[in-house]
């Protein structure tokens, strides 16, 4: 099983200092980053009109979430007339509760799944295992993170803080039917874990699934995915669990046109995505079952400013230019999103109760690079800042805060402080103490000048 | 014309060479400068850290400071940014704030957009016979996107030999009180900037904003790798009769 994120200590400080000691790590991260974001970068740049996509794209997302009671009744009517079952799930307890009783009901006590962010957010197959249900990740990368007994750290790419050699022993160590001599080369990887997936997907009779997007005019669902698997999860088995996130959803078929070439483009870089299935309530001979999920989002969607982290598509390009992200890795945010729409969703799904939750909306040095490639427009900067005003600030640091906003609030009082700092120029420290010493431990500070500019310019060019 | 200069609270307490050089450029292209005394600082580093309501007193001290100029020219591109970008988000929309903002706001320049946007002006008449590699620091970058316009000054400097900085685009780390609150990364984007600065043989490593000199600056001093920092404004200010 892949653990769950929930209740993780620390904070995202501690964490990240311990991923940037990391040599391998980083050489990994850096490595499969900017490699994506160079893919990225040019299929974006071919298109004359992405800023217009763009603009569309927000604009769509925008006009959903301002109706989106009214959709998702719309969407609900849809499926249910097609054939499909509607449940609705207020939070994460809820949903594990539905699911469970959903494949226990089959009789069945295996699942397969093509990766699904919303499941991983509420914790479903530890859910399902503590009712005696397996659950088989049939993504490459997630069987990785499942069988290392590890936690995701990308979104695209699960697994990206694993190389070759050792995706190599994790398959020796856990998959019985894996040949001795397999090597390292991706060829001989992917298809040791196709092997190894194949049977499941022909034994299971009950898969799980997310979706990309949910068309509220046609009930319609929609999974992107590389590897086929989601295309076999979707269609073998008798009975399909759909787990979706109630921001999923576009208003009408024709709004795919701007999704399916923002998502693949900004996600893997591609012209368009290899597997995109779409089904309609229930196909023959299957039950089909869409759990929608909640969990904190309608608290998202009332806040003005942090609303518009629920455009996000999940493409993971702010990830892949994140210069925090790319030395931190995906674990240091303790949550299934990491990156900078991790740094501002967690916060407001989660609160910012523990001390992991309220690190994240300071994990970034607001260089804006998340904003300029982000497909949807989220001004993630802007909702980092506004969460900062709400997060809890340490006893020091707020009196440290409130007499720099005193000084600063007057001219005479900052000549005073400038010319205190100027007359003890010379017994400033190399290295400073408590909490400023992070700066001095890596940067010599800037020597003080011997006269402040204000009092430079009192002195020469005052009329 | 007449510009009054926002000097910002780090120019003006570690940095008063960047401010005097600003008045002496500025005054040889012509302008007539003035310092109103009452400034003090732009509220960034309170908004950016969550402490608003600071922020807000402190935007509200510079919009009553600078409001009735023409142009106000502020030497770094991230307080600018802050004023133009950040100010009309602390007010709520028709308030007498945001009324106020909206005056004082799209006044306020960035030093190389007031050159090249309303003196027009290139070739400011520097000289500099150095080895200048440029970081374009995010703010100036992503937001005001400055663009070319700092190259365009630097190319019209005689005797200077413009150096193209690798990953330029990448954020240095220094993020204000990002670089105390995550200091371990923040220190490593700041070695791998300064990495870059190194790999390009530059004597000089020029930017439009102190503060993102300031953190790899300190990262090259503790290295003691030779190389010097300086702003923008020095370089354009310096001529044959005074460098
Ligand atoms: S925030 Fe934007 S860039 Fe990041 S994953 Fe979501 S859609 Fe993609």
């Amino acid at each position: 099983m892949s653990g769950t994120f929930l209740g993780m200590p620390g904070n995202f400080p501690k964490n990240a200092e311990k991923a940037v000691q990391d040599s391998q790590l980083r050489f990994n991260l850096r490595k499969a980053t900017h490699t994506i974001r160079g893919k990225r970068a040019s299929v974006v740049d071919e298109l004359p009109d992405w800023q217009e996509l763009r603009a569309a794209g927000k604009a769509i997302k925008d006009e959903t979430l301002r109706h989106l009671d009214r959709y998702l009744v719309q969407l609900e009517d849809a499926v249910t007339g097609a054939g499909g079952h509607v449940h609705w799930a207020r939070d994460a307890a809820e949903a594990n509760r539905i699911v469970t009783g959903l494949v226990k009901a089959t009789g069945e006590s295996e699942v397969v799944k093509v990766k699904s962010m919303a499941t991983q957010e509420i914790g479903l197959n530890e859910a399902l295992a503590e009712h005696g249900i397996t659950a088989y990740e049939t993504d490459l990368a997630e069987l990785i993170v499942q069988l290392g007994d590890d936690f995701p750290s990308h979104i695209l790419v699960p697994a990206i803080h694993r190389n070759r050699a050792e995706i190599r022993e994790i398959f020796l160590d856990k998959m019985a039917e894996t040949p001795e001599g397999l090597t390292d080369e991706p060829a001989a990887l992917a298809e040791a874990a196709r092997l190894h997936l194949r049977e499941r997907f022909l034994r299971s009779k009950v898969a799980i699934s997310g979706a990309n997007f949910m068309v509220a005019e046609t009930g319609t669902l929609v999974v992107l995915e590389s590897e086929g698997n989601g295309r076999m999860c979707l269609t073998l088995p008798e009975t399909l669990i759909s787990v979706v996130g109630i921001e999923k959803l576009l208003p009408s078929w024709r709004d795919l046109e701007v999704f399916l070439q923002l998502l693949p483009r900004s996600s893997t870089g591609e012209r368009m995505n290899p597997y995109t299935s779409m089904w309609t309530g229930a196909t023959e001979g299957q039950d089909f079952h869409l759990v929608l999920l909640d969990n904190g989002r309608t608290d998202v969607l009332a806040d003005e400013v942090g609303r518009q982290a629920l455009r996000c598509i999940r493409c993971s390009a702010c990830l892949n230019v994140c210069p925090v992200y790319e030395r931190a890795g995906g674990h240091a945010y303790g949550s299934v999103y990491p990156g900078p729409i991790g740094a501002i969703l967690t916060p407001q799904l989660r609160g910012m109760g523990s001390e992991l939750d309220a690190s994240l909306p300071y994990a970034s040095s607001l260089c804006g690079a998340c904003y300029d490639v982000c497909p949807v427009a989220i001004d993630i900067p802007e909702v980092l800042v506004d969460l900062r005003a709400k997060a809890p600030h340490g006893r020091a640091e707020r009196a440290g805060m409130r007499v720099a906003g005193w000084v600063l609030g007057n001219e005479v009082r900052l000549a005073k402080a400038q010319r205190l700092a100027t007359r003890f120029r010379k017994l400033v420290p190399r290295r400073l103490p408590g909490p400023l010493s992070a700066w001095t431990d890596t940067r010599d500070l800037p020597e003080i000048p011997e006269e402040s500019f204000r009092d430079w310019w009192e002195r020469h060019e005052r009329p | 014309m007449r510009v009054a200069l926002f000097i910002t609270c780090v120019n003006d307490t570690l940095f008063p060479g960047t401010g005097k050089a600003v008045v002496s450029l500025l005054r040889r292209l012509g302008c007539e400068v003035d310092f109103p005394a009452a400034q003090t600082c732009c509220g960034q580093m309170h908004v950016n850290t969550g402490y608003r309501e600071e922020g807000v007193r402190l935007a509200r001290h510079f919009t009553e400071v600078f409001s009735g100029y023409d142009a106000v020219v502020a030497p770094s591109g991230s307080c600018a940014a802050m004023v133009r970008e950040q100010y009309p988000k602390l007010v709520r929309p028709g308030s007498r704030g945001a009324a106020a903002i909206g005056e004082v706001a799209p006044k306020v320049y960035e030093l190389s957009e007031f050159l090249i946007d309303v003196l027009k002006v290139e070739d400011v008449g520097a000289y500099f016979p150095h080895r200048v590699t440029y970081h374009p620091t995010c703010h100036s970058l992503r937001g005001l996107r400055l663009g070319d316009r700092p190259a365009r000054l630097l190319s019209h400097v005689r005797g200077l030999e413009l150096v193209p900085l690798p990953a330029a685009e990448e954020c240095c780390g220094f993020g204000g009180t990002f670089a105390v609150k995550n200091p371990a990364v923040s220190a490593a984007m700041g070695a791998d900037k300064v990495r870059n600065v190194l790999g390009t043989g530059a004597e000089v490593l020029c930017a439009a904003d102190n503060s993102c000199l300031m953190h790899i600056g300190g990262t090259l001093n503790r290295q003691k790798a030779g190389v010097r920092i300086m702003h923008l404004a020095e370089i354009l200010a310096t001529t044959e009769a005074t460098g």
